[in-house]
């Protein structure tokens, strides 16, 4: 796999203000990548370094192989963004927007079936002013996809969109990567992350404190599995011997276990040797939310 | 050339859709030359004393094609695109690979072609109406008119680029529209002017437009002292549009 971001030591600061302290990653081809971080963290200053809208104090970028500081224009023909903070004239149409920014690069994507895939189809001759926040969010993906990029930046996709809507754009955006093209996707949802992204970068104060993949990060960063049941059983001092279990709570029929590593199984084959069979037997994984505030939490020195 | 012409075309539809610049940069001018038309008729005064010595409406009618294009260049060009920077449409513009020179070219494009109807409808109207001859000399005054044209393109671009939001460049356009209008040769004739108003006309580019716009068209040939200041403001206005813009 060629590497089509490589990003070495990024350093941006506004005035005293330090925007990305130090940044360093690798995006490979086809790869969906995340910068997950809270409001401020950097993520959009590091990305719009990457688009050519932004010149970094130092450091080296390239995104495919071009230099975004003195090839942003032969870049931006290869690469779609959506960006925070931008805007269409109010009084375009919906159709309209597709077929003007499809006509900026030579390699456009037949807009049309866009319209329907990204929910617009009805909206098709509506103002840009006249559509709500959802459908405003929508066609400025769009946008950024009809350029037909060989990279792609998402900034903050599915802000403003209702949970289905969310799931929709979620698909699309996996359809796209299929399709060969790399996703950059800057986030604070950590869902969004943990389902979307093949790797996940957490950016803190402009430096990336963490990455790994969503399931790696789970796995390294917070170990505990807890498991819940009920059993009207008197006895349950054989569970605490079961290999992985590091704690039993009882209140009760209500019983709470907490391990780590493939607990529930093993807990789950002793409680049915035991003659066992709670039937609201549920484990719960610790979230990639867990982990950042686990990792930003410590990363803020408080 | 393909993203001008494509940005070109939806600029003239949206600027067709902004009832605020259509007013002020047609309907404005056109009602205002048929007021005068009635009120003054087209017949010269007998001493030759006021408008050049020619009819009124001969006067006036290359003096609001100069009207209509300052109109386009200070009112409608800088509103757009100070609130095109103001609401980030130009930062999405740019992030999609337009150039400033599309963004600029098609702003222009959007001038002339508003200009060109402008020029027809007041044309079509007085000389149906009022017996105003088309121009004497149609070639260079079709080079007088590319000039003014570029000239008031520039100079909205420039204000374009300095004012902060489309709120402030609105402003500074009307003012500036309003004391080019009344004293720069679409308002009372120069000669019954004050010297103080003919002095402050001299400074706005309109009333040194109208001029090299009436000359050709009432046959009194090139003026060339006109067409270096038209071109001056031209030059001037491109250069430190270079200099100002921004994108954000």
């Amino acid at each position: 796999m060629n590497d089509v971001i490589h990003v070495e030591h990024l350093r941006k600061t506004y005035g005293r203000k330090v925007a990305v302290d130090d940044i360093s990653f690798q995006v490979a081809e086809g790869e969906i990548f995340g910068l997950l971080g809270r409001n401020g963290a950097g993520k959009t200053t590091a990305v719009e370094c990457l688009e050519g809208l932004r010149h970094p104090d130092s450091g080296r970028m390239r995104v495919l192989g071009l230099d975004p500081r003195t090839q942003a224009q032969e870049l931006r023909q290869n690469i779609g963004a959506q960006l925070q903070e931008s805007a269409l004239p109010d009084r375009i149409k919906v159709w309209e927007a597709l077929d003007l920014f499809s006509a900026f690069v030579s390699r456009g994507n037949d807009w049309r079936p866009m319209l329907e895939q990204w929910g617009l189809e009805e909206k098709r001759n509506s103002a840009f002013s006249s559509l709500s926040g959802g459908q405003r969010q929508r066609l400025l993906v769009a946008l950024a996809l009809v350029s037909n990029p060989r990279v792609v930046f998402l900034d903050e996709m599915t802000t403003g969109l209702d949970p289905a809507a969310r799931r929709v754009a979620w698909e699309l955006i996996r359809r796209i990567r299929d399709r060969g093209t790399t996703v950059v996707l800057v986030t604070h949802f950590m869902d969004e992350a943990e389902y979307l992204c093949d790797r996940v970068a957490v950016v803190d104060h402009g430096r990336i404190i963490a990455l790994d993949s969503p399931q790696g990060l789970i796995a390294s960063r917070a170990g505990k599995v807890r498991i819940t049941f009920s059993t009207s059983a008197a006895d349950l001092s054989w569970l605490e011997s079961v290999p992985n279990v590091q704690r039993v709570v009882r209140r009760s029929t209500r019983v709470e276990v907490e391990g780590s590593g493939p607990v529930l199984a093993l807990v789950a084959t002793a409680l049915v040797s035991h003659g066992i069979l709670p039937s609201d037997l549920r484990a719960e994984q610790p979230s990639l939310e867990d982990v950042f505030l686990s990792l930003t939490g410590n990363a803020a020195g408080s | 050339m393909r993203s001008l012409i494509k940005l070109t075309w939806v600029e003239l539809k949206l600027f067709t859709r902004e009832p605020v610049t259509l007013v002020f940069t047609l309907a404005l001018p056109l009602i205002l030359l048929l007021v005068l038309a009635e009120v003054f008729g087209n017949t010269p005064d007998p001493e030759g004393k006021i408008y050049r010595g020619v009819g009124p409406m001969d006067y006036y009618t290359p003096a609001y094609v100069g009207l209509v294009i300052s109109a386009v260049g200070i009112i409608g060009l800088p509103v757009h695109l100070a609130g095109y920077r103001e609401r980030g449409v130009l930062r999405r513009l740019r992030a999609s690979s337009v150039s400033a020179w599309t963004v600029l070219g098609s702003q222009v494009a959007v001038s002339f072609t508003i200009a060109i109807i402008g020029f027809v409808l007041l044309t079509a109207a007085t000389m149906l109406g009022y017996d105003v001859h088309p121009p004497k000399e149609p070639g260079l005054f079709a080079i007088a008119f590319v000039i003014s044209t570029l000239a008031f393109a520039s100079l909205g671009v420039l204000l374009g680029a300095v004012l902060p939001t489309a709120r402030a460049a609105q402003l500074v356009g009307l003012l500036l529209f309003f004391v080019m209008m009344f004293v720069a040769g679409a308002g009372p004739p120069p000669e019954v002017l004050s010297q103080t108003l003919r002095d402050v006309a001299k400074v706005m580019p309109l009333s040194h437009i109208v001029v090299l716009l009436q000359d050709p068209w009432l046959g009194f040939g090139w003026n060339n002292a006109r067409f270096l200041i038209a071109a001056g403001f031209l030059a001037a206005g491109a250069l430190l549009s270079v200099k100002f813009f921004r994108w954000e």
